[in-house]
């Protein structure tokens, strides 16, 4: 195979690991909503907790999105 | 018209990292050149240093637009700590202060168009990371002692789990700088290079472009909100940390 093919490839196929990270995500925010829900008193505390936590999922999604950026132009 | 947009060379979206020499030393073999890295590094530290300088000039009891703004940080700063470390956590607080302050200045600064994004360089944050990383190991043996180890025995685990559980603990333990320094730099990385894929989309498309550039503006904003999310994560670990290596269990 044509190595420029086989980079184009890889990269989709590095990408792909962003499912995950999405999946992460919504899960991440529907239960602040959830939590928000039952109790609103909570909300600012809840809400410093999921800040942290989109943040580490986001990292994940942006391991892939490096990987794939290495591939391309590296 | 779409492609003379793009000019005569032709331009990554990685190019925006370069490292270029502004004033070539060289000592003993080793580069040591003022690079436009460091030279965003003073800037950032400069802008700190004037902000909390003028800010606590004039202390008054009801503070001023400066004063108002940098105990806002102080106040920030000084809560993350109180949550997460508690008492004992107060004589960190300079270190973690400086850290935030220094990691917030260069992701915000990188924000400005042209300029120079110092932490999405690994070098950069791999440093920081492996300054919290030998000091919380340091701080924990210097408290504990050998009783440092039992942080990764987990508590209330069988002792016939242990032989599994001891080496996922101790890898998951080393591999805290570098997580801690990915995590940084690739968020930096990835929201500057993805901004640049979609403000070329805006040329390209013509009068279409209209919709990439409303989206480059929003993505802007997201990206404001990284590079702020970022310092406070990079800050809120270092305290975590902190804390067990404090507290153990």
């Amino acid at each position: 195979m044509e190595l420029a093919a086989a980079k184009l490839i890889g990269a989709g196929l590095a990408v792909i690991g962003v499912i995950g990270a999405g999946i992460g995500i919504g899960n991440v925010f529907s239960a602040f909503i959830t939590a928000v829900g039952r109790n609103p008193a909570a909300r600012d505390q809840v809400f410093t907790m999921t800040m942290l936590g989109f943040a580490l999922v986001e990292a994940i999604a942006l391991f892939a999105l490096v990987i794939a950026l290495i591939i391309l132009f590296g | 018209m779409a492609t003379d947009t793009h000019g005569g060379e032709k331009h990554s979206p990685l190019e925006q990292f370069e490292i270029k020499e502004l004033i070539p030393i060289e000592i003993g073999g080793n580069d040591i050149s003022f690079t436009n890295s460091a030279l965003m590094m003073v800037i950032a530290v400069a802008l700190i240093v004037l902000l909390m300088v003028v800010g606590t000039r004039k202390q008054a009891m009801i503070p001023g637009r400066w004063q108002a703004i940098a105990e806002m940080f102080y106040e920030f700063v000084a809560n993350l700590i109180r949550d997460t470390v508690g008492n004992e956590g107060r004589k960190y607080f300079p270190f973690i202060f400086t850290l935030f302050m220094f990691i917030l200045f260069g992701n915000m600064l990188g924000m400005v168009p042209y300029s120079f994004t110092f932490t999405s360089h690994i070098a950069v944050t791999f440093a920081m990371a492996m300054v919290v990383f030998l000091g919380v190991t340091i701080l924990g043996f210097a408290k504990h002692g050998l009783h440092f180890f039992s942080l990764f025995v987990p508590p209330g685990v069988p002792i016939w789990m242990w032989p599994l559980m001891i080496p996922i603990e101790v890898i998951s333990y080393l591999s805290r700088p570098i997580s801690l320094a990915m995590r940084l730099f690739a968020n930096m990385l990835a929201g500057h290079t993805l901004l640049k894929v979609f403000a070329g989309f805006v040329p390209a498309l013509g009068a279409a472009g209209i919709l990439p550039l409303a989206f480059v503006g929003a993505l802007t904003g997201l990206e404001m909100l990284i590079a702020f999310l970022q310092a406070y994560v990079f800050a809120i670990l270092t305290c975590l940390y902190i804390n067990d290596a404090l507290h153990l269990h």
